[in-house]
């Protein structure tokens, strides 16, 4: 019975030496710092600076009027008054018009046809020719839905006709389709789960190249046993991010005026799991690592199809099967699902069980990787020390 | 040609083969130079191979549950792009799947719906959007608004032949203004073509930025750069030049496989010449190393190199403005954006690809990206003294 409570009191002071000497390494090598502090720090600011406009107003569009008539005009009116776009140039002909989109000083033409007023006011249908550039969608659904707008704002002139059934529309959670409100908050979620990447790699890539033997782990004795390595190094990073993710998670939104529903414990309450599961994921991917600089050539680029495997800006409906199991293994696809359901639409923790529970299992599961390549490794340390003393 | 210059060309072509022997021992060029943009080209290719998201999840609160209720639903079902797959009498019930995600949007039908509808009550038909998924929520924005709109017309068309009138006297009441849209280049509305004509070259781009840096970085912190500047007869310019040529043709070669996967294979819009968009695609490659070199001397220590390198690349998705226009972004950061080469590459897909422009309305972005090549030359005094002088710090 001594013996186990022994065991247990050396194991967690072990842990704690493995932590502080964890944190040593932290803060004395800055390219470890510029990943777990300045590029969370810096990084979420950058891009809410970038989208912070949110939305696209008065894009540039030209008319073609070859109607020239009241009702013409009347459309042309309308279609400047709203938000979306800015009437810029009225052209005679399609040639000229087309100029100035191929200039991109223009992104959208509307041409009104000659026999507009006459179809108008004889019963029969008008039409309105629209020419858009694609080369932004934001752009083709601003100039669309305004001239929509236009257009029947028109017609109900016109035809004193009364709508048999009216309808509303509401959006519901990031009312006004901002880019950022949309966009951001999987940035910010995002962040956490690279930035550990990067540094865990990075850490794990010097002890390769520091030790001799290119383990993983150092010889000092507290290091000989699997639990108190990983629970040591893990409390290490946990602290560190606690302290990322007050910022990233609640900080950063509230600057930005995001979406911010959740009170913040719930937003605490979730990213407990979701640190833990992308810590023992870093921790279990750094093992591919070789060397110290090695882990951005592998690991930046995945934020990009992460981005869209998280399911905010390519729908999680549209993602197919085998894109969605692959999903599954990464923290980040149910930390965003989460923290945009939490924040942006102001769901309870019991609707996002879903999502709290598999990260739960993330961290399980990693957690035991982990534990595995690490008693793999004392292994091999402990081989080392026995080979060194037979000599 | 004199034997100076041969000796020159000799000692290039010594540090290409160098080189190319160095790409081919290591794994991690592999990975990055090759492995990385393909794995992205399958990875978004098929991802959205779809180009237009179909069926997306919907809920109907249905109060009136009558024929007219019935009906609207069954209109709905029919379009492709969205799909029933949640009805209930219960408003918040309905919401509550909105929230876990479940349907990205609510139609609500409210009671008495059929019977005030034939009285010209004007009942009201309501639908809801969740725009913290903006493509789903636009999507579905799109159908919902149409469904209500059909609906309004068809009771109009009921009661007007109610009243005698002809269906040909009515229709152009029932909208007298039509919109004929032409989305020039896109007419499918892809999003496929939208987003994987950036998103993978941005990645490569992404890439090259972080291979130059590191190839260079990793033969100072393995202490070869002094052989290596040696090799180019100590010009640093012939040694990067031999180093990096190599690069570019790999890189090079991969610029092409996604062109074939993107232009032949499936099919995207090209409705310029062939040409220009591969002479875009090799100063987008150029720029980008010339940028890499620029990033590793500035800052010659490799992380610090390397981050600079993954900012940027990073950065550029967004600042480049595909997603979100530079148009619409302050104008300090729009000023910036000309710093990016994925900026420039960006207005020539638009112009050579997408809208088959002629020249003349994309040859300064051509000279853009070209431009960036001058820029290792302001710094190769630092990186030359770095590789002579300076000791690899981790």
């Amino acid at each position: 019975m001594n013996k186990l409570i022994n065991i247990i009191k050396g194991g967690i002071s072990d842990s704690f030496h493995v932590w502080r000497a964890e944190l040593d390494h932290t803060f004395k090598d800055l390219g470890v710092v510029i990943f777990f502090i300045v590029v969370p720090l810096i990084y979420p600011v950058l891009y809410g600076l970038i989208y912070n406009p949110e939305v696209v107003r008065k894009v540039p569009v030209v008319v073609v009027d070859q109607s020239q008539t009241s009702s013409s005009r009347s459309f042309v009116r309308k279609l400047g008054a709203t938000a979306d776009v800015a009437v810029i140039a009225h052209c005679p002909e399609m040639e000229e018009a087309k100029r100035l989109v191929d200039k991109k000083e223009a992104y959208g033409i509307l041409l009104i046809p000659s026999e507009f007023s006459r179809q108008l006011h004889t019963g029969q249908k008008a039409t309105i020719q629209l020419f858009c550039d694609m080369g932004s969608m934001l752009h083709y659904k601003a100039i669309l839905m305004a001239s929509t707008e236009a257009s029947m704002n028109l017609g109900r002139e016109i035809h004193i006709l009364t709508e048999a059934i009216p309808y509303e529309s509401i959006s519901l959670y990031n009312t006004q389709s901002g880019f950022s409100s949309f966009l951001l908050p999987a940035i910010l979620v995002l962040v956490i789960q690279q930035t550990l990447l990067l540094g865990v790699g990075m850490l794990a890539g010097t002890s390769r190249e520091r030790t001799r033997s290119g383990l993983l782990i150092p010889s000092g004795k507290q290091y000989r046993g699997t639990l108190r390595v990983v629970f040591g190094k893990a409390m290490a990073y946990l602290l560190i991010y606690a302290y990322v993710a007050i910022w990233t998670l609640l900080i950063v939104p509230h600057i930005f005026e995001l979406p911010q529903i959740a009170p913040y414990g719930n937003t605490l309450l979730f990213s407990l799991p979701y640190l833990l599961a992308c810590i023992f994921f870093a921790m279990s991917l750094s093992f591919i690592i070789k060397s110290r600089e090695t882990p951005m050539l592998v690991f930046v680029f995945t934020s990009v199809p992460l981005v869209f495997l998280s399911g905010v800006s390519w729908p999680v409906s549209a993602i197919p099967v085998f894109w969605k199991w692959v999903s599954y293994l990464f923290p980040s696809t149910f930390g965003v699902q989460g923290y945009v359901k939490l924040n942006s639409m102001g769901a309870k923790l019991s609707e996002i069980s879903f999502e709290y529970k598999m990260l739960w299992i993330l961290t399980g599961v990693y957690f035991v990787i982990t534990c595995i390549l690490y008693r793999w490794q004392v292994h091999k340390a402990d081989k080392k020390r026995l080979e060194k003393s037979n000599f | 040609m004199t034997k100076n210059s041969n000796n020159n060309w000799q000692a290039i072509l010594m540090i290409s083969q160098r080189e190319i022997m160095r790409l081919r021992n290591h794994k991690i060029y592999w990975l990055s130079m090759v492995g990385a943009p393909l794995f992205c080209f399958v990875f978004f290719l098929s991802l959205m191979y779809e180009g237009l998201p179909t069926n997306m999840p919907l809920a109907l609160v249905d109060l009136d549950n009558s024929i007219t209720s019935r009906n609207i639903a069954r209109q709905l079902e029919a379009f492709e792009g969205s799909e029933i797959v949640y009805t209930t009498n219960s408003f918040s019930d309905a919401r509550e799947e909105l929230q876990k995600g479940n349907v990205y949007g609510i139609m609500l039908i409210p009671s008495d719906f059929e019977r005030d509808a034939s009285l010209s009550k004007q009942p009201q038909l309501s639908f809801y959007t969740n725009n913290s998924f903006l493509i789903a929520g636009s999507l579905l924005f799109k159908d919902l608004k149409t469904i209500a709109t059909l609906s309004s017309a068809a009771v109009n068309l009921k009661i007007g032949r109610a009243k005698g009138q002809s269906d040909k006297e009515l229709m152009p009441q029932i909208q007298p203004i039509g919109l004929d849209t032409h989305p020039i280049g896109n007419p499918w509305i892809n999003y496929s073509v939208y987003l994987s004509n950036m998103l993978l070259p941005g990645i490569l781009q992404l890439m090259i930025l972080l291979v130059t840096v590191y190839s260079i970085g990793i033969e100072m912190k393995e202490k070869t750069a002094r052989k290596w500047l040696q090799m180019g007869n100590s010009s640093l310019i012939r040694s990067l030049f031999g180093k990096l040529l190599p690069q570019t043709g790999i890189f090079f070669i991969v610029g092409m496989i996604l062109f074939i996967a993107m232009y032949i294979i499936l099919e995207f819009p090209l409705n310029g010449n062939f040409l220009n968009m591969m002479l875009g695609m090799l100063l987008a490659i150029l720029s980008a190393q010339a940028l890499g070199i620029f990033m590793i001397g500035v800052l010659p220590t490799l992380r610090l190199g390397l981050s600079f390198a993954s900012i940027w690349g990073m950065l550029s998705f967004s600042i480049s403005g595909f997603s979100f226009p530079v148009t619409a972004m302050y104008s300090w950061v729009k000023a910036l954006s000309i710093l990016f080469p994925l900026r420039h590459y960006y207005l020539i897909y638009v112009d050579q690809a997408l809208n088959g422009r002629d020249m003349i309305y994309s040859w300064h972005h051509y000279l853009a990206l070209a431009a960036f090549i001058i820029l290792p030359f302001t710094i190769l005094k630092n990186l030359k003294a770095a590789i002579r002088h300076l000791e690899y710090k981790p």
